[in-house]
């Protein structure tokens, strides 16, 4: 459903992203995993439109993105690393102007709204301004903003980042309803205990390049020597190195 | 289209959520304008501020009381008689505007040198440098009265038959050719004959308060302020109140193109770039929601200013509705290209709203450009705010016609397709 190809972004002579390659099919969670600044949002960037890739690809349904107004854009829906969403605006008008772009009408926008909010457990706050809702809350509307359009592909960009355990699992709760309704799901985040929950597959980039693509128990020849049964933190180290990258 | 409507009234919504930008957005320029207004509107026709002058009388002859009497007639000063060193003293700290002293004998010397032109008496003139055109008018006036009141004495006073005499008696000695002598001396003869049958009043007609007729200036001025509408008079406000409310309006583009970075840097244009969405749309979204925060801002001060102090559209309505839609469109793509050139919502607001108070000051928002030098005044014509307050002047008191209205509308129209062209080639469409 989503193949991305050899993807390459350069910012002036700094390589961003070398060279992805994956593929996301319906009904799977991908776990896109690593260190800060291996080029997880500059990929995601990429597929959602944000960004032109220097090189590569990215097929939906097989076809490229044709510009800024291509009707498969509504089959992607991006939940950004930031709380893209207007504090000072209700949760109601907020979910209305995002759904708007994708050009809904009316009456689907409403029912839209009804059952994403319904969804992420904040029916009640609609009519609250942003700016009073705790981090996890937000967190859960910023989900909600991407699913009005009921994307076929969801790219999720470190998305329960400063939320608390109860939060959390609901955004879990809310991932696994999505990919039981047959979404696929690209989830980029640093905690390898949300991919070991969520994950089918997993990629793993560092500096631009995938380092390892496969399933969890896949990943398991990547372990250091001698560690049956190891942890996908000690996999992730041992591709990725213990250097600090920032 | 339904996402452009989205935008407006997004953005509309969070204008109206902010208070305080609502506030400063419709309340300061009212204020303001309304400072600017009454300082200018004291130089209305009307009552217009009378120069403040002082006359200070050392001769005390008839003439010099004839000139003190004819100047406290007039309209454009206001005559004081302190002594020399208090008048100087005053026109240091900008009490007075000018001082004219008038030296002792100077209508003896004065009377003399009329027909003779010799050994002309000197009039002294103190002036505030900060005043210096005033001056000049000040000397206009006195001129015509020293002429009126030297004229009078000579041909009908006191003062006037004594010059003559001697005069007279001491024509051999004056440096003329004999022909000269001679006719000057026909002349003040027939003046004397004058006197002795035409003279009905006795010698204290010198200290009636009334002149007697002279020479005269052989005109008199009619002055009409000119506008040209029927009723049209220069109103302070009608210009202060277009001024502010383009300054204002400029403002509020500073606001579009700085939410729009913000927008940026909060990661809500991710979201409006996802969406199958043109550029060409988000950009017409962002600056129609500017345009109409912009003429929402311009109507309620010139609603003010109509209501509170009588500001009237005195040339044609449709004019001053298509110089204002121009200006919000100039003033909406100066947003979108603000959006387009600036990098941190911090630091382009800063440079921003030094560029607009450049603008607004030099397009003649603050003080009417016509106050300009002239070399400044032609310069601005490449300012956008220039023909914005030029079109508001022309429609409102000035009172021109539609035609009027077209060269500001379109020249501003220019500037928007300028403006939101450099916007669109320097806008920065990726979301890293
Ligand atoms: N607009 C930009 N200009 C220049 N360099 C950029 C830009 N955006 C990203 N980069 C660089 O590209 C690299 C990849 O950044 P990216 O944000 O994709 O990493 P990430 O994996 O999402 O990191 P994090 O885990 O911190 O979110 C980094 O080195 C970053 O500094
Ligand atoms: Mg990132």
């Amino acid at each position: 459903m989503l193949e991305v190809r050899s993807l390459r972004k350069t910012y002036g002579d700094h390589v961003a992203v070398h060279d992805v390659s994956f593929s996301v099919q319906p009904g799977e969670v991908v776990g896109l995993l690593g260190p800060n600044g291996a080029g997880k949002t500059t990929t995601v960037s990429m597929i959602a439109g944000l960004v032109t890739p220097v090189s590569g690809q990215v097929l939906i349904g097989g076809e490229p993105l044709a510009g800024d107004t291509d009707p498969k854009k509504r089959t992607i829906g991006l939940v950004p690393q930031d709380l893209a969403l207007y504090d000072e605006l209700s949760a109601l008008a907020n979910l209305r102007f995002f759904g708007a772009l994708y050009h809904l009408s009316a009456d689907a926008l409403e029912r839209a709204i009804a059952s994403s909010l319904q969804l992420v457990g904040l029916a009640d706050r609609a009519h609250d301004r942003v700016s009073t809702f705790s981090g996890g809350m937000k967190r859960r509307l910023n989900l909600a903003a991407s699913l009005l359009h009921d994307p076929d592909i969801l790219l999720l960009d470190e998305p329960t980042v400063g939320v608390d355990p109860q939060s959390r699992n609901a955004i879990f709760d809310n991932l696994e309803t999505l990919k039981a309704r047959g979404k696929g799901l690209l989830y980029t985040t640093h905690y390898m205990e949300e991919i070991e929950r969520l994950a089918d597959r997993v990629v793993i980039v560092d500096h631009g390049r995938v380092v390892a693509s496969d399933t969890l128990e896949g990943l398991q020849r990547f372990a250091p020597a001698g560690a049956a049964g190891a942890s996908l933190e000690s996999i992730f180290l041992a591709l990725t190195g213990r250097t600090l990258r920032d | 289209m339904r996402p452009i409507l989205a935008m407006v009234r997004k953005d509309l919504q969070l204008f109206l959520t902010d208070r305080r930008a609502v506030i400063m957005s419709l309340v300061a320029p009212i204020a303001i304008a309304s400072f600017f207004g009454s300082i200018f509107s004291g130089n209305s026709n009307a009552d217009r501020a009378r120069i403040p002058v002082a006359i200070v009388d050392q001769d005390g002859s008839a003439i010099s009381r004839g000139i003190l009497d004819r100047v406290r007639g007039d309209k454009w000063v206001s005559v004081s008689t302190p002594t020399a060193d208090e008048a100087r003293a005053a026109v240091q700290k900008g009490a007075l505007t000018v001082a004219v002293i008038i030296p002792g004998g100077f209508g003896d010397a004065a009377g003399r040198a009329f027909f003779s032109g010799a050994n002309r008496p000197t009039l002294t003139m103190w002036y505030d440098p900060s005043h210096s055109t005033e001056l000049g008018l000040v000397r206009g006036v006195m001129t015509q009265y020293v002429m009126e009141s030297v004229s009078a004495e000579m041909f009908t006073g006191e003062q006037g038959r004594k010059v003559i005499d001697d005069t007279l008696a001491s024509i051999d000695s004056m440096r003329l050719s004999g022909q000269q002598q001679a006719l000057l001396r026909d002349l003040l003869q027939s003046a004397r004959s004058f006197y002795s049958q035409a003279t009905p009043a006795p010698a204290d007609g010198a200290t009636s308060t009334t002149p007697r007729r002279g020479l005269s200036m052989p005109y008199s001025v009619s002055e009409e302020a000119v506008t040209s509408g029927r009723n049209a008079a220069y109103n302070g406000y009608a210009h202060s109140f277009a001024g502010m409310g383009i300054q204002f309006l400029l403002f509020a583009s500073i606001d579009l193109g700085v939410g729009i970075l913000l927008e940026r840097q909060r990661g809500l244009w991710k979201r409006l770039r996802s969406a199958p969405v043109s550029r060409v749309s988000l950009l017409i979204g962002k600056a129609t929601s500017g345009s109409i925060i912009a003429l929402m801002t311009l109507v309620v001060s010139f609603a003010f200013a109509m209501l509170v102090f009588g500001v009237r559209i005195h040339g044609s309505l449709a004019g001053f509705g298509l110089v204002a839609f121009a200006t919000a469109v100039m003033a909406a793509t100066f947003g979108l290209l603000i959006a387009a050139l600036g990098k941190t919502p911090g630091g382009t607001r800063g440079i921003a709203i030094l560029a607009v108070l450049m603008m607004v000051m030099l397009g003649g928002a603050w003080i009417p450009s016509f106050i300009f030098p002239a070399w400044l005044q032609q310069l601005t014509v490449v300012i956008p705010a220039r023909w914005a307050v030029d079109g508001f002047d022309a429609m409102t008191w000035r009172g021109l016609g539609l035609q009027a209205a077209l060269v500001p509308t379109a020249v501003m129209l220019a500037f928007a397709v300028l403006f939101g062209g450099l916007a669109v080639a320097r806008f920065r469409w990726e979301e890293a």
